[in-house]
């Protein structure tokens, strides 16, 4: 039987990842332009015997994440700015005690309440930094439907699979828009969970990693189960329990920082866009990506030999990626719907190999293919 | 035979923090009893907490706890208990998490009559933060942001859990063991959402800016001043002016949210 081809938006293909991806349990609270997401889960996900809640606020609908989590299912929540700063507190005890969740946030225009129904790539660094104190985070940031929909089941696999939360970042281009989508076929697409522990529950301790199959990840065992065991968001010794020894505390925070640089190579995910033979690069990401696509297309019938580089993965940020790409372009193009965010970060890993220069907007407008192909010239011109 | 407490004590999480003359220990003692005299497993039973003084009680139980942020204990015991409605899910928490920071937790937890049980440590302060002014301190009462004597109302959390919906609500002190054994009893037995108000000392920090200072006579003012429910309705307001109420107020049989969701929201959803 063929495949039956659908037109979805971004936040529904979303919805249909996290049901692909086994998600059990959603909490949330109404904020434009996420709201499709716990719409369309409302409607779907107790048809899989899973649960959806509308909680109080943001803070709440995050903080039952967690605990659907430590109860075992796979668990996610969707926001925009406003929730995404109220859900940090509560994304910071998610990262420190290495609880696998997945946080969608519907990029809006900011700062404050800023522009509920316009586009941003406003929240870059936040999705990095919003919490207090050092901690390890995911962000990811698909561009199209499809994308989103395969991201999302990978977000739900890298955060099972290193314990970890992770950010879907997505933007309300991508999340309003309508494109044809087929979903996979069950078994298309890699799902993963969780280790479980293999210890008896008297030998069990949550954040040991001595006999763990998957190095620096320890093995979750889920209230409820026989594992009694404890969590808490203060410092902790490897059996969960307060601690106070300096020792002890450095070694814990380094562990889960060292865990993602561990594994960053299995979370990096980039796109490479006519980069071969490129002089001129452009890094993208999100919604602007497709606006650079189409740049590069129309650079290059005009003989400008211009290549995206698209980071599908931004947290971690993969420096490599864009260290070889400044090796051998003229200059590297950042465009973003922020004052330039993620451009402090290419700078960074091109070492001043190659001159980086931002298109920025933050009018609430998409940017425009032909704003990246004037800036490209504009600079060709001053070469 | 004296009661094993060591049955329910984690190995090497003791002594507790709590400072000496604060009831938390007892009150703790009073929950342990009332989990022995249901013969609850302890694999089934989850203790939340928000941050406080009271918030570090779950770390020394032995079973599945979990010590949270500020406030939010109520939330995230309702992401377990929602997805693991075999588990009994208690919620201690301080005066002030459970009623200023967690004050939104509380009134929708109790809107929805979701099946956690609610213990509220309440002595009137921010004890772990040192003295400060809590939304349950009493008028005219001296906290360290209010030198001068407190000038803002406090909550009753009795009406402030009934005024919300919640369908068990009780108080008694902890300087009332056996009652607060008993009550504790019921509310975990309950089918929905269940609070007890219990009130409690603090010498060190409500104490020493106060009247009386000293533990064993604050402990001694909540004997003085208990009076059953079934008492203080037979007498005029004004004789019942620093009273503590104590009793079951609330005890209403509704439908509860989780045994609601999965016997309504999924079949219904399944069938479509």
């Amino acid at each position: 039987m063929e495949k039956k081809a659908l037109l979805i938006s971004g936040n529904e293909a979303c919805v249909e990842g996290a049901l692909y991806a086994g998600i059990q349990f959603y909490a949330g609270y109404p904020i434009t332009p996420s709201s499709e997401i716990p719409e369309g889960l409302a409607r779907k996900l107790p048809k899989y015997g899973g649960v959806m809640i509308q909680m109080e606020d943001e803070i709440a609908a995050m903080a039952a994440i967690i605990g659907a989590s430590l109860a075992g299912k796979k668990s996610m929540t969707a926001t925009s700015g406003p929730g995404f700063s109220l859900k940090q507190e509560n994304i910071g005890f998610a990262s420190f005690n290495e609880i696998p969740c997945v946080i969608v946030n519907v990029m809006r225009g900011g700062p404050s309440t800023g522009a509920p129904t316009g586009p941003s790539q406003g929240d870059v660094m936040q999705a990095r930094w919003g919490t207090h104190g050092d901690h390890p985070i995911v962000a990811l940031a698909p561009n199209s439907i499809p994308e989103i929909f395969t991201e999302t089941v990978r977000a739900f696999n890298i955060s099972e699979k290193f314990r970890i939360p992770v950010i879907l970042l997505l933007d309300e281009i991508i999340a309003h828009m309508r494109e044809r989508i087929i979903f996979p076929e069950k078994g298309e697409l890699e799902v993963v969970d969780r280790l479980k522990p293999t210890v008896p529950p008297d030998q069990y301790k949550p954040f040991d990693v001595t006999n763990s199959p998957l190095p620096m990840v320890p093995p979750m065992a889920a209230y409820g189960t026989g594992y009694r065991f404890h969590v808490t968001g203060l410092n902790h010794r490897i059996d969960g329990f307060p601690t106070n020894n300096g020792e002890l505390i450095e070694k814990e925070l380094h562990r889960i920082m060292d865990k993602v640089e561990l594994y960053k190579k299995d979370m990096f995910k980039t796109e490479a866009y006519m980069l071969d033979d490129a002089e001129i690069g452009i890094v993208a990401y999100g919604s602007s990506a497709r606006a650079a696509k189409y740049a590069v297309n129309e650079l290059r019938k005009q003989g400008v030999k211009a290549g995206m580089l698209r980071y599908i993965t931004i947290w971690p940020f993969e420096d490599n990626a864009v260290e070889k790409l400044a090796q051998k372009v003229k200059f590297i193009v950042v465009p973003e719907l922020n004052f330039g965010q993620l451009i402090l970060e290419v700078e960074r890993a091109a070492k001043g190999k190659t001159k980086v220069y931002g298109v920025n907007r933050v009018n609430i407008e998409i940017i425009h293919p032909h704003e990246i192909i004037e800036k490209i010239k504009e600079l060709l011109h001053g070469i | 035979m004296a009661f094993e407490y060591e049955k329910y004590i984690r190995k090497g999480t003791l002594p507790h923090i709590w400072c000496p003359g604060c009831g938390h220990g007892i009150v703790m003692k009073s929950l342990l009893r009332a989990i022995d005299g249901l013969k609850l497993d302890k694999n089934d039973i989850a203790v939340v907490s928000g941050i406080g003084c009271a918030s570090r009680l779950p770390g020394y139980l032995d079973m599945n706890t979990l010590h949270t942020t500020h406030g939010r204990a109520l939330a995230f015991a309702t992401g377990i208990r929602l997805t693991n409605p075999k588990l009994k899910v208690i919620v201690v928490s301080g005066d002030g998490d459970a009623t200023a920071i967690g004050g939104n937790h509380f009134i929708h937890a109790a809107r929805r009559n979701i099946e956690i049980t609610l213990l509220v440590f309440n002595n009137s302060i921010y004890g772990m933060t040192g003295g400060q002014v809590a939304p349950t301190t009493p008028l005219g009462a001296i906290a360290t942001t209010m030198p001068y004597g407190n000038i803002d109302p406090p909550f009753d959390v009795v009406k402030l859990a009934e005024g919300a919906g919640a369908t068990f609500v009780a108080r008694t002190t902890s300087y009332h063991t056996a009652q607060t054994e008993q009550l504790i009893k019921q509310a975990i037995m309950h089918k929905g959402f269940s609070v007890i108000d219990i009130i409690d000392a603090c010498p060190v920090q409500f104490g020493r800016r106060n009247k009386p200072k000293e533990a064993p006579d604050m402990m001694q003012l909540q004997k003085d001043n208990a009076i059953p429910l079934q008492l203080a309705q037979k007498k005029k307001p004004e004789e019942l002016t620093g009273k503590i109420i104590t009793g079951i107020f609330v005890k209403k049989d509704l439908p509860s949210y989780t045994d609601t969701y999965y016997n309504t929201i999924i079949p219904k959803a399944q069938a479509k």
